[in-house]
């Protein structure tokens, strides 16, 4: 029945027999004749099974033999990829926007800088905007808490979440800065780097600190900063004009920061310096007009350009709200059509935001010996008109239902009651 | 990061009027009746004139014409800025430019309904703000098209997305947000110069969250509540009632030579309302709950006007039937949804369920410059989602989503949104499906004339505001 269930998993009466809560164990599953897009030097496996053991890739290859004990999904040579990226934002950190009582995404202490500010002890499993995103493929996202007024250029930190719940171990550090964050550094852009590199000193030579200074940082703060200023954790920046990026790579460089930029609406124009820097570019795929005079250079051909010179992208929508970031894999495929290899875009919604923030052990690829976390496609992946058919995370089948569904079908019922009337 | 996209300041400050055609009108404006009053647009008319040229013909494509058919192998034949002929193995005269559709697909203009081009530009500076005028819940004396800048760099790149007119709202921040101004998709320095000739003017209005928000909890005035905003709409709708008694009175007393006949004391405002009552101008109205559209469905027999269309209605789901019932149509986003507590309950079917009741009239809008380069990728989501719900929707009445019904909704449907021989002559070539996230325009066609090539993009000029700028030189994919 479960096996089934899988299979005809868009049919809202077999998934309903799965609903959250019943699928939390990891069954033995193979799937059969798949065309497996793995993200390792692999590359895509035609005609592949996958068999998921206690909740890992237990075997992948071709004509393999099946346990009897397993369930079995047919894939008729439907895709296979690892499970998507959801990008950087606010998924289990904002319910509702508009709703400060449903909002947990920003901290807002009058301007203090609280690097230790971790959103994701705020972060809620039970979002329904998790169920929703899950149908969408998606399996993990990077929590990023907000720069708001009231808040300062460091927004603090997230961890990766991935969309059974759990709150992956890596955390990343969120600066915002360019004109969007000017309001909180006096004014002026050149007052963010001006303060990040006083909280920096503050950290570095705390015995120059004397009792009566102006301090940007709590001893927790401190504690907190030295800790992305080895090269080791991420730290990412959110700047869209080339002049920025430029500051932001001699400001990372000078400080040994490992730095990835977020927005980077203008990064095709910087893209040799971000390729020779090693330093990946996190970018909205759909950005192309120029919303502020920080992106008079946005363009469609942002991600293939940055692709072609060798700079590793990640996509992301500008806008953190989490309630459609399944529309992420739209942007990939707009990308797509705007130059970038399919294969690229597929590896900046897995492989390389998996790598960039240090969760490339279970999500990003699909890898003999990792956790199972796939996505079974009823088309390409990255077209409009493809449904995601099965979702594994963590070696777990995901229930196919969301608060939406459950809303689709109560109505379904209504409108074929009147239109058989 | 913190940057918010147009749609959502759109969507928290602005709000949507309804905008309803009545069944089976006729979209070209009557000429005013003797009891009309304030023909104030006659003194703001278009200057648009097509640019006269050569005969199109294109040939060998998949056409869905907009009126439900889809032709294969099809020649659609473009003659003095009008469909000429739709069918197969057509004759061109020797002038034409023939272009070839092989593989390709080609569907009417698209339209969008619910745009702020122009009155939220780009870039989203102070100074180019002028999309609410949130000074007062009614503003239905404002007009869009006074605020709208021709130089937003957000009409050409809905040009490449094929939308070739465009209706420009004000923002949803009043109960009664002004007059909308509908457009054609054509470079211009001034607005008049894209001012769609003769369509009639919208009238935005907003329900919900964004009026009581603005007021009551921003400025601490009324209105506060949703009581409050029905309160404040029927309240302007007895002015108006009044005021074009008035002045239907003082008319009369005028036509039957009455010497001491005084005339009302003029009100921009009321013009407006007055218009809107007599169907003069058409109703759109921003509306997220199923239970505020019923409400407000109600309020308009009391005041004996019809709602063209409400836009965003995340919920229309949830009364298809009512709304098909009432001959309104509903103006939806193919996914957005939780982005505030009355679009909490959004589902991705929700335009599948709509064109499911009989009668029903489903509308894509974008709210957005983003969306709006890609109507035709939101209607293709819809089409996924309702198959996989048992709601099976072809390409030929799909591309219905974003030509017919949306020119249904601005009262044009007689002069745009389908390939019908004697419409004006809005095409799009496409380079495949339009229902595709590959599908890109090739050629778009407003008024027979090409206003956009992607194998030639100086074919559209970019804004002023572009030039001497490091804007992203053009590379053809």
């Amino acid at each position: 029945m479960r096996a089934r269930c899988l299979l005809f998993a868009a049919a809202p009466l077999c998934a309903a027999l799965a609903v959250r809560g019943e699928a939390a164990t990891a069954a033995t599953v193979f799937i059969h004749d798949a065309t497996v897009h793995t993200l390792t030097a692999a590359g895509v496996l035609q005609h592949a099974d996958i068999l998921i053991r206690d909740g890992r890739i237990a075997e992948l290859g071709t004509r393999l033999t099946a346990p009897g004990s397993a369930e079995r999904i047919e894939a008729a040579g439907r895709p296979v990829t690892p499970g998507l990226f959801g990008g950087i934002g606010y998924l289990g950190v904002e319910e509702i926007g508009l709703e400060p009582a449903a909002d947990d995404y920003a901290l807002k202490l009058g301007g203090a800088m609280r690097p230790e500010f971790d959103v994701s002890s705020a972060f809620n499993p039970d979002s329904v905007v998790l169920g929703v995103s899950r149908l969408g493929g998606i399996t993990f996202a990077q929590l990023g808490p907000a720069t708001e007024a009231g808040g300062s250029i460091i927004a603090g930190q997230g961890a990766v979440v991935r969309l059974d719940g759990e709150v992956a171990a890596p955390r990343a550090l969120f600066i915002d800065a360019g004109s969007d964050a000017s309001q909180l550094a006096g004014g002026s852009r050149a007052g963010e780097f001006m303060l990040l590199s006083q909280a920096i000193t503050e950290v570095r030579a705390p015995q120059q600190l004397l009792p009566n200074d102006q301090r940007l940082l709590t001893p927790a703060g401190r504690e907190t900063l030295r800790g992305y200023l080895g090269g080791t954790h991420r730290v990412v920046v959110d700047v869209n004009r080339a002049s920025d990026i430029r500051q932001v790579l001699s400001f990372a460089r000078r400080e040994h920061l490992a730095i990835a930029i977020r927005g980077a609406d203008e990064a095709w124009r910087v893209a040799p310096e971000l390729a020779a820097a090693g330093v990946a570019v996190i970018l909205d795929p759909l950005d192309d007009l120029p919303q502020s005079f920080d992106m008079v250079g946005a363009t469609l051909e942002n991600a293939a350009r940055l692709n072609a010179a060798g700079v590793k992208v990640v996509f992301s929508f500008a806008d953190p709200e989490p309630h459609n970031i399944r529309k992420l894999r739209q942007g990939a495929g707009v990308a797509v059509a705007h130059g970038m290899p399919w294969e690229a875009a597929l590896a900046a919604l897995t492989r390389n935001p998996a790598e960039l923030f240090g969760v490339a052990d279970r999500n990003g690829s699909i890898e003999r010996g990792h956790p199972a976390d796939l996505v079974l496609w009823s088309g390409d992946p990255l077209e409009v008109t493809t449904l995601a058919d099965a979702v594994f995370i963590q070696g777990v089948a995901q229930p196919m239902r969301s608060r939406q569904t459950e809303l689709r079908d109560r109505y379904l019922q209504k409108l074929r009651a009147h239109a058989a009337r | 990061m913190t940057r918010l996209c147009c749609f959502l300041v759109a969507a928290a400050l602005s709000g949507c009027a309804t905008q309803a055609a009545r069944p089976a009108k006729t979209s070209a404006p009557a000429p005013a009746p003797a009891t009309t009053i304030a023909p104030a647009a006659s003194f703001y008319p278009s200057t648009y004139q097509p640019p006269p040229g050569a005969p199109t013909l294109i040939r060998n494509a998949t056409v869905l014409t907009g009126t439900g058919t889809r032709l294969e192998h099809a020649d659609v034949l473009l003659v003095d800025g009008k469909i000429s002929a739709v069918g197969t193995a057509l004759s061109a005269p020797a002038s034409a430019s023939v272009v070839d559709g092989t593989g390709r697909w080609v569907t009417p203009g698209l339209i969008d309904i619910h745009s702020h081009l122009g009155v939220y530009p780009m870039p989203a500076v102070a100074g180019n703000d002028d999309g609410n005028e949130a000074t007062s819940p009614s503003t239905a004396n404002v007009w869009a098209e006074h605020s709208v800048w021709p130089q937003d760099p957000g009409f050409r790149t809905a040009l490449a997305g094929g939308i070739t007119t465009l209706q420009i709202l004000p923002g949803s921040a009043n109960l009664i947000g002004g007059r909308s101004v509908v457009l054609k998709n054509v470079p211009s320095v001034t607005y008049q110069g894209m001012k769609f000739p003769d369509a009639p003017q919208g009238l935005k209005m907003a329900c919900g969250e964004n009026p009581k928000r603005v007021y009551g909890a921003g400025k601490k005035v009324f209105p506060s509540t949703r009581m409050g905003n029905m309160a404040g709409y029927r309240a302007q709708w007895a002015e108006a009632q009044e005021y074009l008694r008035d002045n239907l009175e003082y008319q009369k007393k005028l036509a039957a030579g009455a010497k001491d006949a005084k005339a009302p004391k003029r009100d921009l405002r009321l013009d407006t309302l007055a218009a809107a009552l007599q169907g003069q101008i058409l109703i759109h109205m921003h509306c997220y709950r199923a239970d505020e559209m019923a409400a407000v469905l109600d309020m308009s027999r009391e005041f004996g006007y019809h709602v063209a269309a409400f836009h965003h209605a995340v919920e229309a789901y949830k009364i298809s039937d009512l709304l098909a019932h009432n001959g309104v149509c509903a103006a939806m986003w193919a996914d957005w949804w939780g982005f505030k507590m009355e679009s909490y309950d959004g589902i991705p079917e929700n335009m599948a369920f709509v064109d499911a009741a009989p009668g029903g009239c489903a509308i894509v809008h974008s709210d957005s410059d983003e969306g709006i380069q890609r109507l035709n990728q939101e209607a293709a989501k819809v089409l996924a989602y309702g198959a996989r719900a048992g709601l099976d929707v072809p390409p030929e009445r799909a591309i219905r989503w974003l030509t017919a019904n949306p020119a249904k909704s601005l009262g044009l449907e007689s002069r745009i949104g389908t390939l019908e021989p004697g419409k004006m002559a809005d095409v799009v070539v496409w380079n495949g499906t339009p229902f595709s996230v590959y599908a890109l325009a090739d050629l778009v066609y407003i008024d027979g004339a090409l206003r956009y090539d992607r194998a030639h993009p100086e074919v559209a000029p970019r804004s002023d505001f572009l030039l001497g700028q490091p804007a992203a030189p053009e590379v053809t994919p």
